[in-house]
C-alpha cells in the first residue's frame, strides 16, 4: 500500500499521532483493498433503460429524477439540503426530483473529515497545515470512509454535491445541443428542462437516453453564490410537510408482508454474554412465536411489538459479569488515578516554559468532572432484516453504511458485499446511529429466522441499558495570574476514548491516541504564553462513544471553566478578556459579534448574572451568552445568545433551529442528565431519570450566523460545547457558587 | 374481538385488552403517526384524542378504548388547512419530527382549552412532550401563529 507508506512519512514529520484518520483508518483501508474504489459509480449497477447516471449523486430516467442524498438522515437536514444542493445547480424546483439515501459505496468517502483528522487546529492555514489535509483528504479516498458525523454534512458536499449538479446540466445542455444543432452557448435550462432560443423546452428525462451516450462534461463549474435561487436564502426543507403530517416513515414505521415483531433483552454489562435464561413462562404469554437465543442476551418474536416486549420482560436472564468497574463510585477512582504516564494519551500541545511560569504569579487550580450521558433519540434503536440464502437485507437508520454491512455480516458469517443496506429517516442520532447493538442483534435474529422479515424494537429501557455512552472525564487544571495577565495553563484530563471505542467496533481498531480528547483542549485561542495540553487514556472502564460534539462536550466544559476562572482571579470582564486575549482574527469577531448581541456591559446585579463561553469544534467557532436569574426556587436560564461561524450560511432556516437545538442539547444534558452504573447495569433506564430539557426550561435563544471563515463549515455539534461552561459561568456571577462538576443539578437547583 | 373507532371508521381488532392502544394502531392497523418514545407516559409522542381528548395511547388499554372514537393526526379534519398543522409547516418547526406528531396533537388540545395562550400557559401544557433536537423555540412560536390563525378565522 504505497500510499499509506507515503501518509507514514509524512505523519512523522507533523507529529507521532498525526493524521490520526490515516493511521486510525490503516486497517480499514487494507481490508477493503479489494472493492470498488471511490472512483466508481454505485448507480451505474441498477440504471434502467434510456437512463444516465453523470455521478453518485444523479439519476435521470425518462419518467423521473433521483438525487441522492450521500450522508444519513437523523434530522440535521441531509434529505433536504444535500439534494437542494444538487438541484441548485441542475436548476430543479423541489417536487421535480426524488430524494434517495446513498446506499453503501466507496464513492460515498467523506471528504468532511480531512481537516478534523489533520493534527493542526482548525484556525492554522499554514501551508504545512494545508498539506496535512490534503494528505489526509487522499487517505480518505482511498479508505472510502463513508460516515455521516463530525458536523461535515455541509463541508463534505457542499461542493461536491454542485459540481455532481453542475456536470449533470451541462452534460444535459450537451445531449440537447447534439439534438438540437443549437450551440451549448445558446441552450440555457429551467425548471428542469433545457431550453431552445426560440423557447422549445426539452424535459432533462426526455434527454437521459442521449445524455448517457456522450462523455459527461466534467470541467463544468458550479455557480457563483450571488446567482443561487435556494441555497443561502430562506427555504423549506424537503421534509418538512411529511413529517409535519404524520407521513413520513421512520425506520420504526417500515411494515412488509409476513413480518414478525422482535424484542431483546441484552446483557446490561456492556460487552459481555449470556450465561443461562428460562423462558418458561415467556413462551405462554400471548402472541409469541417463538424464544430465541442470542450472544449477548434473548429475542422474543411475536405477532405485535409490545407483546415480544412484555414476553422478553418475563424472562430470566443470567448474565456475564461486567468488565468494567460494576460500581460507579469505582469509575471515578480508575479515571482519578489515570493522571499518570502509563495512561499519557498524548501532549498535544506545548508552549513556553509551562513548569517554571507556573511558579510564576498566583498559582490557581480546579478540577473539573463530566459523567456518562447517554443519547436516547426518541425514535428507539431499530430495524428490519431479512436473511435468505443469498444474504442479508437490513433496513435500519445509520450513519456508516459500510460498517453495518461489516457488523451485520461478520454477526453471522456473511461476506459484506452480501448484505443489502437501506438506510432509513431516523428520529434523532446524537451519535447513537454511529453503534452497532441493533444491527448485530437483528442480524444473529433474522439469521435465525430465514425467509421471514423481521422487525426489531428496543424497548427504551433496554435502549437505555444498551446505549454507550459518551465519555466519562476528569480535568486537572492549573494555570497562573501574573500582573493582571493569565500567563500559563496547564490542562490535563483523563477520560475514556470515544473514537478509538467506536472505531474498535467498526472493525478498524486503532492504537493511536484518541484525537477527540484533544478537542476543547489544545485549540484553545488565547494569547497564553505558556500553555500545555494532555490527555490521559483510563482504561478499563465503560465502552464509550461519539456523543453530539464528543471531546469538545467535555473538555469545552473544563477549558471555558478554567479559563473563567483565570479571568477572574485575574481581576478581568470574562467577555472583554476573551476578546482581548483572542489571537484568530475573525474568532475574535465571534466574541465581538455576542457582546454586541448580548450588550454585555459587565455584571448584572440582583440574583442576575451572565457567563459567556467560546470553543471551536469540528472547526466553527461558536461564542454563547447565558443569562440566569437566581429565584427563590431555583436557578433559571432567562436567555442565550449564540454566535457562529461558518463561513457560509448555506440553509438559514435549518441553520437557526441547528444551533438552538445545539444550545437546548448542551444546557440540558448539563443541568440534569449523567448514566451511573450499579451491579455494571445504568441505573436511568428512561427520560425520567435523564430528562435533559423540556420546554417549560427553554430560554429565548438569539442566533446569529457569521460568514468570514475560509472554510464551509458545520453546525450540528459547535453549539453544544460552548453551553454547559456559559450555563455555569452565568450560575457563578449570579450567585459566586462555581459548579465544576456536570450534571449541576447535583450542586444547585433550578427552576 | 375488541371494537373501537379509529379516524371515523369502525375497526375490530383481536388483542388482550391490556395492550395499550399505541401497539393496536402502530403494528395491528398500521397507522404510525402515533409514536413509540417512552412507553410511560414521559415523551408524549404517541399523544392522539379519545372521544376529544388528549391522551397518551402508550397509557390507554385497548379494552378501555372499546367503544370510544380515536383520532390520530391522520385523521384530523380538514387536515391540509388546519391551522396548527399550518403553522408547523410555516415555522418548520421539526429536525428529525419523530416526537412532532405528539407536539401537535397536543397543541391542538390546548389551543381547544386556551384559544390565547402565554408563553407559561404552554410551558405548563406542552411540558410533558419532550423533543431531544430541542425544536421548543419553534414550537412556541407556532402555537401563538396557530392561535392567532384560529381567531381570525372566526
Amino acid at each position: 500500500m504505497g500510499h499509506m507508506q507515503t501518509l507514514s512519512r509524512r505523519a512523522f514529520v507533523f507529529g507521532s499521532a498525526a493524521v490520526a484518520g490515516g493511521i486510525a483508518f490503516g486497517a480499514y483501508g487494507s481490508a477493503e483493498a479489494a472493492v470498488p474504489s471511490a472512483d466508481g459509480n454505485p448507480l451505474a449497477a441498477g440504471l434502467g433503460a434510456n437512463s444516465v447516471t453523470f455521478n453518485p449523486w444523479v439519476e435521470i430516467s425518462p419518467d423521473k429524477i433521483t438525487l441522492i442524498a450521500q450522508h444519513a438522515d437523523i434530522g440535521q437536514g441531509v434529505g433536504s439540503v444535500q439534494p437542494i444542493m444538487i438541484a441548485e445547480e441542475m436548476d430543479l424546483d423541489p417536487g421535480q426530483f426524488e430524494i434517495r439515501f446513498a446506499g453503501p459505496s466507496p464513492a460515498y468517502f467523506n471528504t468532511g473529515f480531512a481537516d478534523e483528522f489533520a493534527p493542526f487546529v482548525a484556525a492554522d492555514q499554514s501551508p504545512a497545515a494545508e498539506e496535512a489535509r490534503a494528505a489526509t483528504l487522499e487517505w480518505l479516498r482511498k479508505s472510502g470512509l463513508q460516515m455521516t458525523g463530525g458536523s461535515s454534512t455541509i463541508p463534505d458536499t457542499y461542493q461536491k454535491l454542485r459540481v455532481a449538479g453542475a456536470v449533470a446540466r451541462e452534460t444535459l445542455k450537451a445531449a440537447a445541443a447534439k439534438r438540437s444543432g443549437v450551440a451549448v452557448a445558446d441552450l440555457r435550462t429551467q425548471s428542469g428542462h433545457v431550453v431552445l432560443p426560440d423557447g422549445t423546452r426539452i424535459a432533462y428525462g426526455a434527454l437521459a437516453a442521449d445524455a448517457a451516450k456522450i462523455p459527461p462534461v466534467l470541467d463544468a463549474q458550479p455557480r457563483d453564490p450571488s446567482k443561487w435561487r435556494m441555497l443561502g436564502k430562506p427555504m423549506m426543507r424537503l421534509d418538512v410537510r411529511e413529517k409535519v403530517m404524520g407521513e413520513l416513515k421512520f425506520g420504526i414505521d417500515i411494515k412488509m408482508d409476513g413480518m414478525l415483531y422482535a424484542s431483546v433483552k441484552l446483557n446490561p454489562n456492556k460487552g459481555q454474554p449470556l450465561k443461562s435464561y428460562d423462558a418458561g413462562k415467556a413462551r405462554a404469554m400471548p402472541g409469541v412465536k417463538k424464544i430465541l437465543e442470542i450472544k449477548n442476551g434473548v429475542a422474543v418474536i411475536a405477532t405485535n411489538s409490545w407483546y415480544a416486549m412484555k414476553a422478553v420482560d418475563a424472562i430470566a436472564c443470567e448474565w456475564a459479569p461486567s468488565a468494567y468497574p460494576s460500581e460507579q463510585a469505582d469509575h471515578w477512582k480508575v479515571l482519578e488515578s489515570s493522571f499518570k504516564p502509563e495512561f499519557l494519551g498524548k501532549e498535544w500541545r506545548k508552549t513556553g516554559d509551562i513548569e517554571s511560569a507556573l511558579k510564576t504569579g498566583k498559582l490557581v487550580e480546579a478540577e473539573y468532572r463530566a459523567p456518562y450521558v447517554a443519547h436516547q433519540p426518541l425514535e428507539p434503536l431499530n430495524g428490519v432484516g431479512l436473511v435468505t440464502d443469498k444474504g442479508m437485507e437490513i433496513w435500519v437508520g445509520h450513519q456508516s453504511p459500510r460498517f453495518v454491512q461489516w457488523v451485520a455480516s461478520t454477526a453471522i458469517g456473511l461476506k459484506p458485499e452480501q448484505v443489502t443496506f437501506h438506510n432509513q429517516w431516523s428520529g434523532g442520532s446524537f451519535g447513537h446511529r454511529l453503534e452497532y447493538e441493533n444491527v448485530r442483534v437483528l442480524a444473529e435474529i433474522a439469521n435465525q429466522m430465514k425467509g421471514t422479515p423481521i422487525k426489531l424494537v428496543f424497548s427504551r429501557e433496554e435502549d437505555f441499558l444498551q446505549d454507550i455512552p459518551r465519555q466519562i472525564a476528569i480535568a486537572r487544571h492549573r494555570g497562573s495570574i501574573d500582573k493582571g495577565k493569565i500567563v500559563a495553563a496547564d490542562l490535563q484530563l483523563a477520560s475514556t476514548t470515544p473514537l478509538k471505542g467506536l472505531l474498535e467496533r467498526s472493525g478498524t481498531p486503532s492504537k493511536d491516541p484518541d484525537g477527540q480528547l484533544a478537542a476543547g483542549l489544545w485549540n484553545v485561542y488565547y494569547d497564553i504564553p505558556n500553555f500545555r495540553g494532555t490527555s490521559y487514556e483510563a482504561q478499563g472502564l465503560s465502552p464509550s462513544t461519539t456523543w453530539r460534539s464528543v471531546g469538545a462536550s467535555t473538555s469545552g466544559f473544563f477549558t471555558e471553566s478554567f479559563i473563567d476562572e483565570l479571568i477572574h482571579a485575574a481581576g478581568l470582564d470574562p467577555l472583554k478578556a476573551r476578546i482581548a486575549m483572542c489571537t484568530v482574527p475573525h474568532y475574535r469577531k465571534v466574541l465581538e459579534t455576542v457582546a454586541e448581541m448580548s450588550d454585555w456591559n459587565g455584571p448584572l446585579g440582583n440574583g442576575r448574572g451572565r457567563g459567556v463561553a467560546f470553543v471551536e469544534s469540528f472547526g466553527t467557532p461558536a461564542a454563547e451568552v447565558v443569562e440566569v436569574t437566581a429565584t427563590d426556587r431555583g436557578i433559571r436560564v432567562d436567555k442565550v445568545w449564540v454566535a457562529v461561524d461558518v463561513g457560509k450560511v448555506v440553509d438559514p432556516v435549518n441553520f437557526e433551529n441547528q444551533v438552538q437545538g445545539g444550545v437546548i442539547w448542551g444546557l440540558g444534558h448539563a443541568i440534569n442528565c449523567e448514566l451511573t452504573y450499579a451491579k455494571g447495569a445504568v441505573q436511568q433506564t428512561n427520560y425520567n431519570h435523564h430528562e435533559a430539557m423540556r420546554i417549560y426550561q427553554c430560554p429565548v435563544i438569539e442566533v446569529r450566523g457569521l460568514e468570514n471563515d475560509p472554510k464551509v463549515r458545520g453546525v450540528g455539534e459547535p453549539p453544544v460545547p460552548p453551553a454547559a461552561p456559559a450555563l455555569a459561568n452565568a450560575i457563578f456571577a449570579a450567585t459566586g457558587k462555581r459548579i465544576r462538576e456536570m450534571p449541576f443539578n447535583k450542586f444547585i437547583d433550578f427552576v | 374481538m375488541i371494537e373501537l373507532t379509529v379516524n371515523g371508521i369502525k375497526r375490530q381488532v383481536d388483542v388482550v385488552a391490556e395492550m395499550p392502544l399505541l401497539w393496536v394502531l402502530r403494528d395491528e392497523l398500521g397507522i404510525t403517526s402515533a409514536k413509540y418514545g417512552c412507553g410511560v407516559a414521559q415523551c408524549g409522542a404517541c399523544t392522539v384524542q379519545i372521544d376529544g381528548m388528549a391522551v397518551r395511547s402508550c397509557q390507554a388499554h385497548i379494552g378501555e378504548v372499546a367503544g370510544k372514537s380515536v383520532v390520530t393526526l391522520e385523521g384530523l379534519e380538514k387536515k391540509e388547512q388546519h391551522p396548527v398543522l399550518q403553522a408547523w409547516i410555516e415555522h418548520q418547526v421539526p429536525q428529525c419530527g419523530y416526537c412532532q406528531t405528539g407536539q401537535i396533537m397536543q397543541a391542538i388540545s390546548l389551543l381547544d382549552l386556551i384559544s390565547q395562550p402565554t408563553d407559561e400557559e404552554i410551558n405548563q401544557v406542552m411540558s410533558g412532550n419532550l423533543c431531544r433536537c430541542g425544536t421548543y423555540p419553534r414550537i412556541r412560536a407556532a402555537i401563538h401563529a396557530a392561535a392567532a390563525k384560529k381567531m381570525a378565522e372566526k
